[in-house]
């Protein structure tokens, strides 16, 4: 698979690193430079600097011809933005898109973006542990 | 009418204030605190702190009777975001975006914005509206000689248009070539030769003829403004 990956933070920085680790061609694009000491040596994929929200250095990352687009960024907005240029004029064919904000999330969704929700998954997952184990 | 802007900046400020000059009802949503203040102290409850991403803070400043929804902070991803869910969730009837990138222009478009203003789109169009446009475009570059080849377009707009060669100011060391009209055989310019618009002139010439060829082929472009003719 062909991958994007807009910001190489901790998630995009890790989820790259598996990527490549499974043979899969990985191009991570962060607005800095810093953020890519986050990638081993052994990373085998592009890091690109740039605005993942900029058609121009969309297209320099290769999303033409990418299989998925998966933007994870700080900012729920940009991610928005980027996952859109993603799906909606380079037509990529799967698009991930993280949002923070549930309500903004169920908004996107509703109009067909493919989202998910940190505080979302995270809180039910705690939920589910503390109720799996409850304190005696 | 009801104008909901997003960004108490310097473009929200001054907007919101000719709009209300105008007789327009006026709220500004500001997330920045400090902005907030600096404009509620002068227009009282027209600004509001929040962010106008936000379902629940667009619900509270009353999207739904919104007429226009305008979207003015500095980022382009956040004016994007502010537009659609005022679309997606309130049905505002009409959605304008600042943009910075001129490039996102269509992107927005197509994401369902209804207008877009770009700062710098309308600087390049009143700088290139100010210069003479390129007529001239350097092909190659003899070095060893100090001589460029050069292109040179005739605009129907052009002084040269209708004149023959013979009666050009051709600068000392340049050369009219070759004539290329369209749906003609390349030929070298005759002296008798009148020029016509969209004619295109192969030229020698040294670096200082340069400057003089084009401002001889070309003239200001006006669009009928009154700025310098």
């Amino acid at each position: 698979m062909n991958i994007v990956i807009m910001g190489c933070g901790r998630t995009g920085a890790q989820l790259a690193v598996s990527m490549d680790a499974a043979k899969h061609k990985v191009t991570v694009i962060d607005i800095s430079t810093s953020s890519f000491a986050r990638l081993p040596a052994s990373f085998n994929g592009t890091a690109l600097f740039g605005d993942g929200t900029d058609e121009e250095v969309l297209r320099k990352a290769g999303i033409d011809q990418a299989d998925a687009f998966v933007a994870v960024t700080q900012s729920d907005n940009r991610n928005i933005m980027g996952a859109q240029i993603a799906k909606y004029v380079f037509h990529v064919p799967r698009v991930v898109c993280r949002i923070y904000d549930p309500l903004r999330k169920d908004v996107y969704e509703a109009v067909g973006l493919e989202a998910i929700s940190p505080t979302t998954v995270f809180a039910d997952l705690i939920k589910s542990q503390l109720e799996a184990r409850p304190q005696e | 009418m009801y104008v909901v802007i997003v960004g108490g900046g310097m473009v929200g400020y001054y907007l919101s204030k000719a709009l209300l000059a105008e007789g327009h009802e006026v709220i500004v949503i500001e997330r920045d605190r400090r902005r907030f203040q600096r404009g509620e102290e002068e227009l009282g409850s027209v600004f509001a702190l929040g962010d106008g991403c936000e379902a629940s803070v667009l619900a509270e400043a009353g999207l739904e009777r919104a007429d226009i929804f305008i979207a003015a902070t500095d980022q382009d991803e956040d004016n994007l975001v502010a537009c659609q869910v005022a679309k997606y969730r309130f049905n505002v009837p009409k959605t304008i975006a600042r943009i910075n990138n001129p490039r996102n222009e269509p992107i927005f478009k197509q994401l369902g914005i209804d207008r877009t203003v770009s700062q710098v789109k309308h600087m390049l169009e009143d700088i290139e509206e100010q210069i003479p446009t390129h007529l001239l475009a350097r092909l190659f570059t003899l070095a060893d000689v100090g001589l460029d080849i050069v292109e040179l377009k005739v605009s129907a707009d052009s002084p040269v248009v209708g004149r023959q060669v013979s009666e050009l100011a051709i600068p000392e060391g340049s050369v009219l070539s070759l004539l290329l009209r369209n749906g003609e055989k390349p030929r070298v310019p005759a002296p008798d030769m009148a020029i016509m618009p969209g004619d295109r002139i192969i030229a020698l010439t040294s670096a200082e003829g340069e400057p003089v060829l084009q401002e001889l082929f070309s003239t200001k472009r006006s669009k009928g403004k009154g700025k310098n003719g």
